[in-house]
């Protein structure tokens, strides 16, 4: 059967990598043409490494880079909050530029169009 | 040993409120093609009689960060001193195909492909050395974007303070108030970089805000 390859990655899983573990393996991941589904997403300092180690390994042929889908953090109105919780990431989607399309996003809906090879 | 790098970086804006710079390094920021050279540009215009660099509608036209110390700006009787950083444009991918539509050769595109990701990376590297943000964003154009996403959440994580334009109001498509909407905890100023339409207010802001 042909289709795009999905890897959906809990939560658990998620905060038990080192992040560069966990960028390591959504980079490879992606370079291969899938898809992979973050259940509680990066934090922005995450996504920024992210792109830094996306943009060193533009290659202009093979791979161009990469699509992120993810929701813009929650804005916290308690004081208290705001301080001392940790920010957690929302449901993130990343994939290949080639294959993965933005089509509308919205603060809590997003609309993505995924191309077969 | 994480709750104590988190009380830094979230308390960081204090310290530097109290051990305040005579200064400010204010980054601008955003998305390619937002207009941040032009506003650059528009800034060192109106206080130096100097422009920043050249601007150009092909993407990825600024590709090394470009630096401008001392820019003097005097709003209703406040001054200012700031030195402006003028960034590359981030973005997640870059496709030589795409400068192709621009008339370029093959070389040509790769060569500036391979600049914009260098850009890219020196855009992101300048974060750990400014005092303020302020994010160009155009107004015609849908603000939900994940870079737009990535810049806020990280100035936020830095405890940065952020201004944003709203550039290219002179656009028939312009909705600055969509960008309000978006991020509605930052404040926003609409303004036309390339026209000079609510530049005053704009300096008012950066005052206000980096003053």
């Amino acid at each position: 059967m042909e289709g795009v390859q999905l890897n959906l990655i809990s939560k658990d899983r998620l905060d038990k990598m080192p992040t560069m573990e966990k960028l390591r393996m959504i980079l490879d991941e992606v370079k291969a043409g899938k898809i992979v589904v973050l259940e509680s997403g990066l934090s922005p300092e995450e996504e920024a490494k992210l792109i830094e180690m996306t943009m060193l390994e533009i290659d202009h042929e093979n791979f161009v880079g990469i699509e992120v889908e993810s929701y813009p953090q929650k804005v916290v109105k308690s004081f208290f909050k705001k301080f001392f919780s940790k920010k957690e990431g929302r449901l993130t989607l990343i994939g290949p530029a080639n294959r993965l399309k933005t089509l509308e996003k919205h603060e809590d809906q997003i609309r993505a169009l995924v191309q077969f090879s | 040993m994480g709750w104590m790098v988190r009380i830094r970086k979230r308390f960081g804006f204090l310290f530097k409120w109290i051990f305040k710079k005579d200064k400010m390094r204010i980054g601008i920021y955003g998305p390619p093609n937002a207009g941040k050279t032009t506003l650059a540009n528009r800034i060192l215009r109106d206080w130096t009689g100097d422009i920043m660099g050249s601007a150009s509608d092909v993407p990825h036209e600024t590709r090394r960060a470009r630096l401008r110390e001392g820019v003097k700006i005097e709003v209703d009787g406040r001054s200012l001193t700031i030195d402006i950083v003028d960034t590359p444009g981030l973005a997640t991918k870059i496709d030589f195909q795409e400068f192709l539509k621009f008339g370029m050769d093959e070389e040509e595109a790769k060569r500036r492909a391979k600049e914009a990701t260098e850009g890219v990376i020196e855009a992101i590297k300048w974060l750990d050395d400014l005092d303020g943000v302020l994010l160009v964003m155009d107004s015609a154009e849908d603000p939900f974007t994940q870079i737009n996403v990535t810049i806020v959440g990280n100035i936020e994580a830095r405890g940065l303070p952020l201004l944003i334009a709203a550039n290219k109001i002179d656009l028939p498509n312009a909705s600055p108030a969509r960008i309000k909407s978006a991020f509605p905890q930052h404040p926003v100023v609409p303004i036309s970089a390339l026209k000079g339409l609510n530049i005053d207010n704009l300096y008012k802001l950066l005052a206000e805000k980096f003053g």
